[in-house]
C-alpha cells in the first residue's frame, strides 16, 4: 500500500464530514470500549497480567535472536521451512516464489496486518495468482479495493447498505441476484462464495498472533474460522510473521491470549484459537504438504536497538486506537498506511520515514489514555514525544512552529524581560477584550480562532499584581 | 532577584507558588486563590520572581534542549522550598513525572531535579493527599460540573481529591460528566496544529456539559479551561467557566472565563 500519511490533514479534516464514518466511529466507546472495561473488571488479576506480560516480552526482546533461532530449529524439525526477510521486497520475493514452485494458481488469506504491511496482495495478482481474503472485513475491504481502517475490525468504516451493494454488484456473476440487506444474509452470501474458494484455493497465508519458540508453532486467533481453514485446507501453507512475534514458551503465549482478546474487543477469548505446527503428518486426517514461515524485519532490528523497543511488545489488539480520542474523531485512513491510531503513529514513521509520516507524531493531545489501557503497558505518549524530539533534531517539524516555540523558550529563559514583555501584552489584550470577554479572530492564533474564540484575559499579570501587593503591604 | 513573602509562623509548610505562565497571563485570580488556599491551610506562601514557564512545551515539541533549561530555570528557583505547588496537573505533572526523564542521563543534575519533584505537587492534590484537608470555606450556589484533565487523572492519579473538596462547597450540586476519562482537544500545540480535529473534540465535550445539566464548568487546569470556554463562547453557549481554585477559595465572584460586559 502506498503511503498517503503526508496529507494527514487533508484526510482528517475529510474524514471529520463523512457522516457514516462519524456514526460508526461512535460505536467504538459503546461496543470496544465498554467490552474491555466489563473484561477488566470482571478479572482481579488483570493489572497483574499486564505487568507479567510486559515482563515475558522484555525478556524475549532481550533474547530475540536466540529465540527467533529456536524457533526455526522446531519448524525445520517438524518438517517446515523458514525463510528470512529483511525487507517487504524480500519477503514478496519469497512468497511469490513459494507460489511459482507449488505451481499454485489460487492463493487464500487470512486476515494479517503484515500481509497488509509487505502488500502481498498487490504483488501476488501482479504475478497472476488469484488472491482471496477470507476474514469477512478483509473480504469485504478486497471487493471495495479499500486499505482496512482498524487492525482487529479492518470494515469498521463500512457500512450494512455500502456492503449489501458491494456484494449484488460483485456475486451477482455467481449465482447471488438478489440484494441482502439482513446481516445474516449477507454473512451467509459470504460464506457460500468463500466455500468454493477454500476448496479450490492451492496456497493458503495466514499471519501470526504469536510464534512459539519451544514448540514452532503459529498461533492466531479468529472469530469466523476462516484461519483454520486457510491454514489445513490448501496443499500449501505460508505463514508470514514479524520477528518479533516469537514468545518463548506455549505458556507465555496462553498468558498473552488472556489479554489479547479482552483487550481487543471485550471478548475472554476469541471464538477460535488455532495452533498449527509443520505440515500435515503421516498420520495427521488433513493439513498442507509443505509449510512455509516467512519472518520479517522490516526496520524491527532498528527499532530492538532504539529507545523505541518497547514498540515490539504490541499485540496488535487496537486498545489504543479505541481508546484513542484522535483516531475516535478521524477514524484510521486518514493516518495513511497500514497502521492507524497511537500504535500506528509510532510505526508508519518507522517503517515508511518520517519524511512521510511526520505529522502523525504530532496529531496526538498526550493525553495517555492508550497507554492506560495497553496490555502490554507501552508507554506510547513516551514513544511518540521521542518521534518528535528526532524530528526536532532533524529540522523535520514545521519552521512556524519552530520559530515561535524558541522565540517563547527564549523569552520564558529570561525572567526579567519576561515580564517587562507579557505586562504590557496582557493587559492590551485585555483592554480590547473585556467588553466581549473574548476574541472571534486574533492575527497569529488562528489555528486557535479557526474553530473557537480566545478567551480574553483578566489584564495586567499574577506576577505584576503580586508585587504591587506586596508593596502595599510594607 | 528578591523575593517576597508573606509573613506566617517558622515551622508552618514553606511553599513556592509556581503559578504557571497560563495562570500568570490570562487568570491572575487563579493565583491569587491558590496563594488563598494555601494559606488556609497553613502554609507559608513564597512567590520567586525567576518564574516563568516549566517547558512543557519545548519538551512535547521534541525540543529537549530549551525543555533542560527551563527545567534549570525551575530547580534553581524552587529547590529550597519544602513545596512546590501550582494550579496546574499539566505543568506539576510535567516537573513531577518528565523532569526526572529529561535528566535521566545527567548524573550530577538528577538528585536535585528528583527532589524536586518529589516535593511538586498539583494545589487540590496537595491539599487534600498533604495536608489533609477535607473541607473549604466557601460557597458556590450553581450546578457545576468537574473536566479532569489528561495530566491529573493520569499522570498524577487525581480524580476524588476535586471531588471531595468540591462536596463541602455550600450550596455546590456536582453533575459528573459522561466520558470524564477523554481528552477535551487542548493537547498543547495540537490544539493549533490539527484546529479542525480539537475542534470536534472540545464540540462533543461541551455538549457532554450542557448534557450533564451543570450551569458552570469547572477544572483544575487553564489549558483545557481556555480550550472548552472558547468552545463555549463560538458556540454561543452559556455555561460558565471557572477554574477550581476559584471556587474553593469561594473568590468565583468575578467574571468567568470569557465571559464580557453585555
Amino acid at each position: 500500500m502506498q503511503p498517503n500519511s503526508r496529507h494527514f490533514q487533508v484526510n482528517a479534516e475529510s474524514a471529520l464530514r463523512e457522516p457514516n464514518l462519524q456514526s460508526a466511529l461512535k460505536q467504538l466507546e459503546s461496543g470496544f470500549v465498554a467490552g474491555r472495561q466489563r473484561c477488566y473488571d470482571a478479572l482481579p488479576e488483570f493489572e497483574a497480567l499486564r505487568d507479567r506480560a510486559k515482563e515475558v516480552l522484555d525478556h524475549t526482546l532481550d533474547n530475540l535472536d536466540a529465540y527467533l533461532l529456536e524457533y526455526e530449529a522446531r519448524v525445520l524439525e517438524s518438517g517446515g521451512l523458514v525463510h528470512w526477510a529483511s525487507t517487504p521486497e524480500e519477503a514478496r520475493e519469497i512468497v511469490v516464489r513459494i507460489c511459482r514452485d507449488a505451481e499454485a494458481r489460487s492463493v487464500i488469506r487470512g486476515k494479517s496486518m503484515i500481509g497488509e504491511e509487505i502488500g502481498i496482495n498487490d504483488a501476488l495478482e501482479a504475478n497472476g495468482f488469484e488472491v482471496t481474503e477470507t476474514d469477512l472485513g478483509e473480504y469485504i475491504l478486497q471487493l471495495a479495493k479499500e486499505p482496512p481502517s482498524h487492525i482487529v475490525a479492518p470494515a469498521i468504516h463500512k457500512t450494512k447498505d455500502e456492503i449489501s451493494d458491494l456484494f449484488l454488484e460483485h456475486h451477482r456473476g455467481l449465482g447471488f441476484t438478489q440484494r441482502q440487506t439482513e446481516r445474516s444474509a449477507l454473512v451467509n452470501e459470504a460464506r457460500q462464495v468463500l466455500r468454493e474458494k477454500f476448496l479450490a484455493a492451492d496456497v493458503g497465508m495466514t499471519g501470526a498472533n504469536f510464534l512459539i519458540a519451544e514448540t514452532g508453532s503459529n498461533v492466531i486467533v479468529t472469530n469466523e474460522g476462516n484461519g483454520d481453514l486457510s491454514s489445513t485446507l490448501p496443499r500449501v501453507q505460508i505463514v508470514t510473521a514479524a520477528v518479533d512475534k516469537v514468545v518463548p514458551t506455549l505458556e507465555d503465549a496462553s498468558l498473552l491470549l488472556r489479554l489479547l482478546g479482552r483487550s481487543a474487543t471485550g471478548q475472554e477469548i476469541t471464538a477460535y484459537t488455532t495452533f498449527t505446527t509443520g505440515p500435515r503428518r503421516e498420520r495427521d486426517a488433513d493439513g498442507p504438504g509443505e509449510y512455509h514461515v516467512v519472518l520479517i524485519d522490516n526496520h524491527r532490528s532498528e527499532m530492538l536497538g532504539s529507545e523505541l523497543r518497547p514498540m515490539l511488545r504490541c499485540i496488535r489488539c487496537g486498545a489504543c486506537m479505541n481508546h484513542c480520542p484522535v483516531y475516535g474523531r478521524i477514524g484510521g485512513h486518514a493516518y495513511g498506511w497500514v497502521y492507524p491510531g497511537p500504535m500506528g503513529s509510532v510505526l508508519t514513521p518507522l517503517m515508511v520515514g518520517l519524511d512521510e509520516a511526520g505529522h502523525l507524531p504530532n496529531a496526538c493531545t498526550l493525553n495517555g489514555r492508550c497507554e492506560t489501557v495497553c496490555p502490554v503497558k507501552i508507554p506510547l505518549p513516551r514513544l511518540l514525544r521521542s518521534l518528535r524530539s528526532r524530528q526536532h533534531l532533524q529540522r523535520q517539524n514545521s519552521s512556524l512552529a519552530r520559530i515561535a516555540l524558541s522565540l517563547w523558550s527564549w523569552v520564558a529563559l529570561r525572567p526579567r524581560l519576561y515580564q517587562l514583555l507579557t505586562r504590557p501584552a496582557m493587559a492590551l489584550l485585555a483592554r480590547l477584550g473585556s467588553r466581549s470577554g473574548g476574541f472571534r479572530r486574533m492575527p497569529l492564533a488562528s489555528g486557535w480562532t479557526r474553530v473557537r474564540d480566545l478567551p480574553a484575559p483578566q489584564g495586567s499579570t499574577f506576577q505584576a499584581r503580586w508585587q504591587q501587593q506586596q508593596r502595599d503591604r510594607k | 532577584m528578591t523575593s517576597i513573602e508573606t509573613i506566617h509562623s517558622a515551622e508552618s509548610p514553606h511553599v513556592g507558588l509556581f503559578v504557571t505562565c497560563l495562570v500568570d497571563l490570562y487568570r491572575p485570580s487563579v493565583g491569587f486563590a491558590t496563594v488563598e488556599l494555601l494559606e488556609q491551610a497553613g502554609c507559608r506562601v513564597t512567590v520567586p520572581q525567576a518564574q516563568t514557564c516549566c517547558g512543557q512545551p519545548a519538551f512535547n515539541s521534541g525540543d529537549d534542549h530549551h525543555a533542560r533549561q527551563l527545567a534549570i530555570q525551575v530547580l534553581d528557583a524552587f529547590e529550597e522550598f519544602d513545596y512546590v505547588v501550582g494550579p496546574s496537573a499539566s505543568c506539576l505533572g510535567t516537573i513531577r513525572c518528565h523532569y526526572p526523564e529529561m535528566f535521566a542521563d545527567d548524573a550530577a543534575l538528577l538528585p536535585r531535579i528528583e527532589a524536586l519533584s518529589a516535593k511538586s505537587h498539583e494545589l487540590v492534590s496537595f491539599l487534600v493527599d498533604v495536608l489533609d484537608v477535607e473541607t473549604v470555606e466557601a460557597g458556590f450556589d450553581h450546578r457545576v460540573t468537574y473536566h479532569d484533565s489528561c495530566s491529573a487523572l493520569r499522570e498524577l492519579g487525581i480524580k476524588s481529591q476535586p471531588r471531595k473538596l468540591l462536596a463541602s462547597v455550600a450550596g455546590l450540586e456536582l453533575d459528573e460528566l459522561q466520558g470524564t476519562d477523554i481528552c477535551c482537544g487542548f493537547g498543547g500545540t495540537f490544539c493549533v496544529k490539527y484546529p479542525e480535529i480539537s475542534g470536534r473534540m472540545a464540540a462533543d465535550k461541551i455538549n457532554a456539559v450542557e448534557a450533564s445539566g451543570a450551569d458552570t464548568l469547572l477544572a483544575g487546569d487553564l489549558g483545557c479551561l481556555l480550550n472548552l470556554a472558547g468552545k463555549i463562547r463560538r458556540e454561543g453557549k452559556s455555561t460558565r467557566v471557572y477554574h477550581i481554585a476559584e471556587v474553593l477559595a469561594n473568590m468565583a465572584d468575578g467574571k468567568s472565563i470569557g465571559e464580557g460586559d453585555d
